[in-house]
């Protein structure tokens, strides 16, 4: 892709430049100021903006839940929370952390970087890209607000597994009400990227020269808009089961629980891939810049994508090996899902070959990235050893499985997302970050993360259920142990708000139109902060 | 193991000192259950057990070695290729040939990981020829056992957790009692099965799904509201193994734990002629009329038992998700009401219990909650024989 692609980026200097100076007499005439500039923001980048500051604060949000959970389980015996409450935060947590903050993030960071990366002025859909933000926070707010509600928020475990969601309060109704509107706003993210990327591509950026985090937002989007409405159809079934007299899932009434199961993972793991891909893609762009070689095996990163992205539609019920399949189901779902890791491999070693004999230097964002191929893989081990079904069988739903998605959740997409804040920052805000707080951000961030998760795979080898308030005491340590780690983590995080993000935007060194001497690609052309209006006429690459 | 155990004192010294918390003793390792500080699976004590520890152990194996061999490969290049070693960067950025060697490499290690596990699910999956079958069902937060078929039908029996909630404590009430060492693992009636014969499982359960998790043993299998699944085992040692239900179920989802038991055929004989013994003798007459006092004394065993979860010891409910039945106009108006609530359950959450207790265990139940707390029901005494008339 990309040395065709910057070679004659370059050569459109002239062109962007001249399309700066357009952008400036037009940025005088449509920059509404204060509130009116976020609330009917159609600008590509503001929308960026609001979807990673919105993102962050969920995060910041599921993250107290998270610690709400360990601390409760920092010893055995109920210290702090009831077990009802227990479950809301176990829930919520998930629900806000997949929903609120990895998803919303990603789509921020495809708002602010497609268009820059392709040489397009702005999204296709500016008035729709608006209402998919603006539906966040209302949702949002529905979510948070079933605390209030009797019987408090939703307890029934992010996977709102049938028939236990009929039990649930006026609290569930808002979560159904909450996830309908988050799929409607991913819907209409995932409609205005793919249009953006299909047609909105300056002249000879061709498919194959389009830059990695494109193409994995592009392969995103499609599985988005295939799987949010399965989603939606079986929170809308669990709706009328409960309110309507239905029984979809009510096995009384001739329905079968077990199928919303089904109908959730097939939902469920292509959503797995939602929150990894642009990760990858994200990665994809930082190593060859760091690495100051080009990404190896360009295509083959495309197909890998893409095959991850099939190969997620078949293989949900590996979700499902203790519900009772048939030995046939069984044997396919382990098969399919062990392929998984072929592709996934694939990604790993081209990183690696893009690295080998490079001239490599260990920026944040690189250190990110790496972090994020050292630690994720572990993370692909462990998906790949609760692939076989009869280990599954004894791992299931204990803490073995927690391990194993923080592992390619927190350490997969979320490293990314800070990896991907290091790399662009400089873009977005004009300034440069600290190198020395980036680093050690980093480093606690790491380590901490490692600090709570990895014994958790002990506990669940040991049998250690998941989500349970309270747990025998021979686990007493090693929930000791997590329990620390996540209050580091959770610091770690708070300093990167206040130590690293927000000096980052008020000043600081000035960055440079391309402050990482490795980097190729559109959006380095043009200055630092990206004025308001930027390609307003495309650049051209040949 | 001596070290290890200095270490855990050591720890527990440093957390009780942490949180003031003095009545814990240090908790012991659990023959058939988890020990502290478990570093990997139990090998356990079935075939299927043994095969998922040595199945997990190969799998183990062969990720480490790729592990060492990929970040080994990436760490040299980290170390080496670097800008400030002066290193040039290199401008290879294809390779055909490397890209399907590392397509076909991978391919062939996964099908080596995957046939050896095939033969394993397929044993797993056949639960033909058992010698004896129990019905385990799930229920908010308990396991029933049905003894269907094999020496010992017609065996019944509820296995409630017996951990007193003096040693879970509460938030801002500390525990009063020492925990014990099987905290939380322990429960009134465990399962009990003999030795080296094919136990068939069939689970199912009354209101949400459960899962019937014993790691063992080599089973997990959910039990789902409405329908029947099936899992085997055929335990090779004697001993009293421990698993938890592993399928989020509601608030007590920790607090109800599975416990089997096995023992040789002539100790397997014996607990079955005691325990037929045991439900002859406690099977009641429904026509038998009992005293208020009488109906009153058991039916506190039962509620504490069954109902205390959520309406809880007090009679006050839990406001918002469990009512109240202290001052409950159900409990203190005509008895016909209430005695259909308790049959057939009400708006999912409170479970049908005709299936579950006896005409006089719901006769003593509603008894007691019409003469408790602050309740003084005009019509204070329902006989089993009403609840049998209601069933009808």
């Amino acid at each position: 892709m990309s040395t065709t692609t910057i070679d004659h980026a370059h050569g459109t200097g002239h062109n962007n430049d001249h399309a700066h100076d357009q952008g400036h007499d037009h940025g005088h005439e449509d920059h509404p100021e204060g509130w009116r500039r976020w609330l009917y923001a159609t600008n590509h980048k503001d929308i960026g903006s609001l979807y990673l500051w919105f993102s962050f604060a969920m995060f910041l949000t599921g993250g107290v839940m998270a610690l709400v959970i360990r601390a409760e389980l920092f010893q055995p015996g109920l210290q702090l929370v009831q077990p009802e409450f227990f479950n809301q935060m176990t829930t919520m947590h998930g629900l806000i952390m997949v929903f609120g903050a990895i998803m919303p993030a990603f789509v921020g960071f495809a708002n602010w970087m497609i268009p820059l990366q392709i040489g397009a002025a702005d999204m296709a859909f500016a008035r729709m890209n608006n209402f998919s933000f603006w539906l966040l926070p209302v949702a949002a707010v529905l979510l948070m607000s079933s605390f209030f509600v009797p019987g408090g928020a939703v307890a029934a475990g992010w996977t709102l597994y049938a028939p236990l969601t009929t039990q649930m309060g006026p609290g569930m109704d808002l979560a159904i009400f909450a996830i309908h509107i988050m799929g409607a706003s991913s819907i209409m993210g995932s409609i205005n990227i793919i249009t953006t990327i299909l047609n909105m591509r300056a002249p000879g950026m061709t498919l194959m020269k389009m830059p990695m985090f494109c193409w994995t937002w592009l392969i995103t989007a499609y599985l988005l808009i295939a799987v949010m409405p399965v989603l939606a159809g079986a929170i809308t079934m669990t709706l009328t089961d409960r309110h309507f007299g239905t029984s979809f899932f009510n096995a009384a009434g001739g329905g079968d629980p077990v199928m919303y199961q089904h109908i959730f993972w097939f939902f469920g793991h292509p959503e797995v891939y939602i929150m990894i891909l642009p990760a990858f893609g994200i990665i994809s762009q930082i190593i060859p810049t760091f690495a100051r070689k080009q990404l190896f095996g360009y295509a083959s990163m495309v197909y890998a994508t893409a095959s991850i992205a099939i190969l997620s539609f078949m293989v949900w019920a590996h979700h499902m090996f203790t519900s009772g399949m048939p030995v046939t189901g069984q044997l396919f779902f382990m098969y399919a899902t062990m392929l998984i890791a072929v592709p996934t491999g694939v990604k790993i070693f081209n990183w690696i070959a893009t690295m080998w004999r490079g001239s490599m230097s260990f920026e944040t964002p690189m250190l990110f990235a790496i972090g994020f191929i050292f630690v994720f893989t572990l993370g692909g081990f462990t998906g790949l050893i609760l692939a076989v079904t009869p280990i599954d069988i004894a791992l299931h739903d204990t803490y073995y499985v927690v391990a194993h998605f923080h592992y390619v959740l927190v350490a997969g997409s979320l490293f990314a997302l800070f990896a991907g804040f290091y790399y662009w920052g400089p873009k977005w805000t004009g300034y440069m970050y600290s190198e020395a707080r980036g680093k050690f951000h980093f480093w606690a961030s790491l380590i901490t993360f490692n600090i709570t998760f990895f014994p958790m795979h002990f506990l669940g080898l040991a049998g250690m259920p998941r989500r349970v308030a309270d747990y025998p005491a021979q686990f007493t340590d090693f929930n000791m142990i997590a329990s620390v780690g996540a209050l580091g983590f959770g610091l770690s995080q708070v300093y990167f708000l206040f130590a690293v993000v927000l000096p980052s935007i008020r000043g600081g060194e000035k960055a440079a139109a391309k402050p990482w001497d490795g980097a190729e690609g559109l959006e380095w052309t043009v200055p630092s902060p990206a004025p308001f209006h930027t390609f307003e006429v495309a650049p051209i690459v040949h | 193991m001596k070290q290890a155990k200095c270490l855990q004192s050591m720890m527990l010294v440093v957390s009780m000192a942490a949180t003031g918390l003095a009545n814990a003793a240090a908790p012991q390792d659990i023959p058939g259950g988890p020990a502290v500080h478990q570093l990997n699976l139990h090998p356990g004590v079935t075939k299927i057990a043994e095969q998922i520890y040595s199945l997990h152990t190969f799998m183990l194996i062969v990720c480490l070695a790729i592990f060492v061999a990929v970040f080994g490969v990436m760490f040299y290049s980290i170390l080496k290729h670097r800008k400030s070693l002066g290193h040039k960067s290199a401008t290879f950025h294809e390779s055909t040939a490397v890209e399907i060697a590392w397509t076909i490499v991978p391919f062939l290690i996964v099908i080596a990981m995957a046939l050896p596990a095939t033969r394993t699910v397929v044993a797993m999956k056949d639960t033909s020829n058992a010698d004896i079958t129990i019905k385990a069902t799930g229920m908010q937060w308990k396991w029933g056992y049905d003894y269907i078929k094999g020496e010992g039908e017609g065996i019944s029996f509820l296995s409630n957790l017996t951990t007193p909630r003096a040693q879970v404590g509460e938030p801002g009430l500390k525990p009063t009692q020492e925990r014990s060492n099987t905290y939380l693992l322990e429960v009134d009636n465990e399962m009990v099965v003999p030795i080296g014969r094919k136990i068939r499982i069939i689970t199912t359960a009354n209101d949400v799904i459960h899962a019937w998790g014993m790691p063992m043993l080599g089973v997990q299998q959910d039990a789902i509201p409405g329908f029947v699944r099936d899992a085997w085992f055929k335990a090779e040692q004697p001993g009293t193994y421990r698993g938890q239900c592993d399928k989020l179920c509601g608030k007590e989802h920790a607090f109800m734990p599975i416990v089997v038991k096995v023992v040789s055929d002539a100790d397997y004989k014996t607990w079955v002629d005691g325990k037929k013994k045991e439900m002859s003798s406690k099977a009641d007459d429904p026509n038998k009329v009992y005293t208020v006092a009488e109906l009153k004394e058991r039916g506190e065993k039962i509620y504490s038992a069954n109902c205390v979860a959520c309406h809880q010891a007090n009679g006050k409910g839990i406001p918002g998700a469990f009512p109240a039945l202290d001052g409950d106009p159900v409990v203190n108006g005509p008895k016909g009401e209430q005695i259909n609530i308790l049959l057939n359950g009400k708006n999912n959450k409170m479970p049908a219990w005709k299936a579950i207790l006896s005409d006089t265990e719901i006769a003593a139940v509603i008894t007691y909650t019409r003469n408790s707390w602050s309740n003084k029901a005009a019509e204070n005494i329902v006989q089993p024989a009403d609840v049998l008339a209601a069933r009808k």
